[in-house]
């Protein structure tokens, strides 16, 4: 396959930078879209040029380091990570525009790197529950519906890429939240601190400077695990109950 | 310098408790006063610099993703062991323990594997209470499932994601003390040396990815969390960024490495496609509950699989391990599917591939059970390779997964080292020869959460909390060394990529270092090692700067401590003239093909000392002995 790639270039945080195109012609429909990145930037290396910067790890699909907005979509035409998106996804000749996540939030460090600790400030914020080592009862004195069980799972399934982010046109990072704010809702032992955990989570994703959540749905849409838009229905049910009968007063 | 494993005196159920509490105690309004580093934040690290900060030492925590929550402990699929014998099958302390042991090929050290196995049902509890959603039944107790080399049901897991659901759990733990101001996380840095100042390790110098700065850290003890090595051999179902460069560095300051050759194959994988290839992907294990592996009996069979008849299918590890059958452990998985495929007998394009088939089980119990339990995994396959596994089987090969060598620890996870302690995957401790599957998440939470906090604290109790200054001139020299090896890595400017060396060498290593070794072809190996290094520090391109963030320099920093790592391995697995769980000697086999271990030469860890660059490193012997089990030809049939 040929394929012609537009990439978002951008050599550090205070650059402008800008869409450079290059074109690829030895592409197997076999190999990932990060396995393209690969061949494209040995041969940017052999020319003497900088290879294209961008975040991977375990191209597994679950490490949530990679994010790359394919043709407008995060992660592109299918609901999956990057580095589990095919070239068999595309078309001989195609030309695919490569740009990083956009949000205020998750500011640019190089190329298609961009900056998401905001989302480990919100979970610093509350995102756990509140039990040193050592201190529990046996496992199985904690008996738990299997149904919540699953429903806990499904939330706690969230790889943390920022791809609801990138696809909100408000840049709002709700599904993210949600998805910890109701698993943790969800199972008995998250209970005792569940009001104090979502107001604090959601003040941080406030000041992290992520946008407003009105109800488009394009974050459920593009999240490449499927999380339900249904946590954020749950989280704004935990925020307003916190709110209306908080015993947790900010300081 | 002779090896002190530091096992306690005493039956070897008692060891532990013994030795808490025998351990001295850091009195809690003094445990502010000592600084702890943690190199990593997997399962291991993230537990234990959570743990720590709990009890009150101030932690400094290393990772060179963008987050924590990125190791990659995440990606491990199917399970974590644990005896707790909820299934009333016959599981305890003990039979984890010699299931363990005896997985390993009796190559593990008795005491730390009680250890494990003893701690192992705290885990459990610790992880439930963190809110991880592990597998219930409808009853809402907790649900097992049985796994490779063990014959009852101790397996906890979250369908195919347990490795992410235990991450999470510590992540969390660690998000906590962070908010608490007990752990200070740096991402996105690169441990490159430690710091030894009067023989004990007292920091480390990392490099910022994003700045290229290099920083020192000081500690009163310094702990590697840091995964294992098996991207040595490129192609490995690790992550891109795993890498060996924090434990190497350890072993050239004085940490000896243990038992480098004993890497393990995983089973079930799936194919390489092409040159461009730039990860192998697990199968979790847990398939072989339910998948059938077969190849045809016939060599060279090209038919589509559902053409080819019952009877003319070789269920081979069926046959020839009835007892065991497709759960047999993972190295004799690994080695049967390499030996049909050299008989011709493979399937696919490459005909380095076997099936596993989920036909009957989808026969037997409905494809909604069968994607209840493996969905993800499935859905993985099929993104990866195109092909519907409902309707056609898996094709599967082995690939390199774990490695159970590693620093050398004694008992309390201390190298030899002062003050430097490795814990998970970064040490050699556990697992022998061969790693059970549901044993590796069981070890890094082991480590961390419930014997690091103990035995860090007996070594900080004896040692003043004086804090030494990073302008200490020790800590300037090792920057220097730091800054003198990124120099001359810019300064090369050669014409071959980081990419094609780290191939080249993953390559020889496979081939000669991999499922089956062989004395003419690991000297053969470590001959072409030497010449790629060389060539390597002659003919290496890396463009860009230090003080950026620098794609190719990273992965250069890496790919010249593997050169280094390689030819040790190679090293090792010349000198164990035996065959013993994934170390496989072609010289040493039974008249059936099977592993010809050798005690009476062979019943030793081999930890290898650091002697400068380009000598023969030395060879010091742990010898293992066992007085709680008898040493038997392990056997599965």
């Amino acid at each position: 396959m040929k394929i012609t790639l537009k990439v978002w270039r951008q050599k550090n945080a205070q650059d402008k930078g800008g869409l450079v195109t290059y074109k690829i012609d030895h592409v197997s429909p076999d190999m990932s879209f990060l396995e393209m990145f690969d061949v494209l930037n040995e041969d940017l290396l052999l020319k003497g040029e900088e290879p294209i910067a961008f975040d991977h790890d375990c191209r597994e699909g679950i490490c949530g380091s990679c994010n790359m907005v394919i043709n407008g979509k995060p992660h592109g035409p299918l609901q999956t990570t990057t580095c589990q998106l095919h070239m068999r996804s595309f078309k001989d000749g195609d030309t695919i525009v490569v740009e990083p996540w956009r949000a205020k939030a998750f500011p640019v460090i190089k190329d298609l790197v961009v900056n998401r600790t905001a989302f480990d400030r919100i979970i610093q914020a509350g995102g756990y529950i509140s039990v040193n080592t050592g201190v529990t009862v046996d496992a199985n004195e904690i008996p738990i519906p299997k149904d919540i069980a699953d429903n806990a799972f499904d939330a706690a399934t969230c790889i943390g890429c920022g791809a609801c982010v990138a696809a909100c046109k408000n840049a709002s990072a709700m599904l993210f939240v949600s998805a910890k704010v109701s698993q943790l809702a969800m199972l008995p032992q998250g209970k005792a601190e569940s009001k104090r955990r979502v107001e604090k989570m959601v003040a941080t994703m406030d000041a992290e400077g992520f946008g407003a959540c009105t109800n488009t749905g394009a974050c459920e849409a593009e999240c490449p695990k499927q999380i339900s838009i249904t946590n954020i229905a749950m989280l704004n049910r935990e925020y307003l109950s916190s709110k209306l009968t908080s015993d947790y007063v900010e300081s | 310098m002779k090896l002190d494993s530091k096992i306690p005196d005493g039956q070897l159920a008692e060891k532990w408790g013994k030795h808490k509490f025998n351990v001295k105690l850091v009195n809690p309004a003094n445990k502010r006063k000592y600084d702890i580093i943690v190199v990593g934040t997997g399962l291991a690290g993230a537990s234990a610099a959570a743990s720590l900060a709990e009890l009150g030492y101030n932690v400094k925590a290393f990772c060179f993703q963008d987050s924590p929550r990125r190791a990659h402990s995440i990606a491990a699929q199917g399970g974590i062991n644990a005896a707790k014998n909820y299934q009333n099958d016959g599981d305890s302390v003990h039979r984890l323990f010699y299931d363990t042991i005896k997985g390993g090929d009796f190559r593990a050290r008795e005491s730390n594997v009680y250890r494990l196995a003893e701690v192992s049902t705290s885990i459990i509890d610790q992880c439930v209470a963190q809110g991880v959603p592990f597998a219930r039944e409808y009853g809402g107790l907790l649900s097992n499932r049985s796994f490779g080399g063990s014959q009852v049901s101790r397996t906890f897991y979250a369908r195919g994601q347990t490795g992410q659901q235990l991450l999470l759990g510590a992540y969390s733990a660690l998000s906590r003390q962070i908010a608490a101001g007990k752990v200070e996380m740096f991402t996105r840095s690169e441990m490159l040396d430690v710091v030894i100042i009067d023989g004990k390790a007292r920091g480390i110098v990392t490099r910022n990815l994003v700045t290229g700065k290099i920083e020192s850290h000081s500690a009163h003890a310094v702990l590697l969390c840091t995964g294992g090595y098996g991207n040595v051999f490129f192609l490995s179902t690790n992550a891109m960024g795993s890498n060996v460069t924090a434990a190497w560095r350890a072993h050239k300051r004085g940490a000896f490495f243990a038992n480098p050759c004993f890497t393990q194959i995983h089973p079930t994988c799936i194919p390489v496609s092409g040159d461009h290839q730039s990860k192998l992907t697990l199968m979790s294990e847990s398939l072989r509950n339910d998948g059938r592996v077969w190849v045809p009996k016939a060599k060279g069979d090209k038919r589509k699989p559902q053409d080819i008849p019952e009877e003319e299918r070789d269920y081979f590890l069926e046959r020839k391990y009835p007892a065991f059958g497709n759960l047999v452990p993972r190295d004799i998985a690994s080695r049967n599917a390499k030996q049909v495929c050299d008989e011709g007998r493979g399937v696919g394009t490459s005909g380095l591939a076997v099936y596993l088939d989920f036909a009957d089980a989808i026969k037997r119990d409905s494809q909604k059970v069968v994607e209840a339990k493996y969905g993800n995994l499935f859905d993985m396959y099929q993104q990866i390779t195109g092909e519907n596994p409902y309707q056609m089987p898996m094709r599967i090969y082995p690939a390199v997964h774990y490695t159970m060598g590693g620093l050398w620890v004694d008992y309390n996870l201390m190298t030899t080292v002062p003050g430097l302690y490795a814990l998970g995957e970064a040490n050699f401790s556990d697992h022998g020869a061969n790693r059970l599957g549901a044993s590796a998440l069981m070890q890094g939470l082991a480590d961390g959460y419930f014997v690091a906090p103990y035995t860090v604290g007996d070594y900080l109790a004896a040692m003043p909390a004086t804090k030494i200054p990073t302008d200490h001139a020790e800590f300037k020299k090792a920057e220097e060394n730091v800054k003198g090896i990124i120099s001359k890595l810019l300064s090369i400017n050669g014409t071959k990529t980081v990419d094609h060396f780290h191939k080249e060498m993953g390559k020889i290593m496979w081939d000669y270092c991999g499922m089956s070794r062989d004395a003419k072809g690991l000297t053969f190996a470590k001959k072409r090692m030497q010449e790629i290094r060389e060539e390597f520090w002659k003919n290496v391109k890396i463009v860009g700067v230090n003080e950026e963030l620098n794609i190719t320099l990273e992965k250069a920093l890496r790919v010249a401590d593997f050169l280094e790592l390689g030819e040790l391995m190679i090293d090792d697995a010349m000198s164990r003239e035996e065959s013993c769980g994934g170390h496989f000697r072609e010289e040493y086999q039974t008249p059936e093909g099977e592993a010809d271990r050798n005690d009476d030469k062979f019943a030793y860890v081999a930890a290898w000392e650091y002697t400068g660059d380009n000598k023969p490193e030395n060879l010091h012997k742990e010898e293992l002995v066992f007085e709680n089990v008898k040493l038997s030809k392990r056997s599965y049939k």
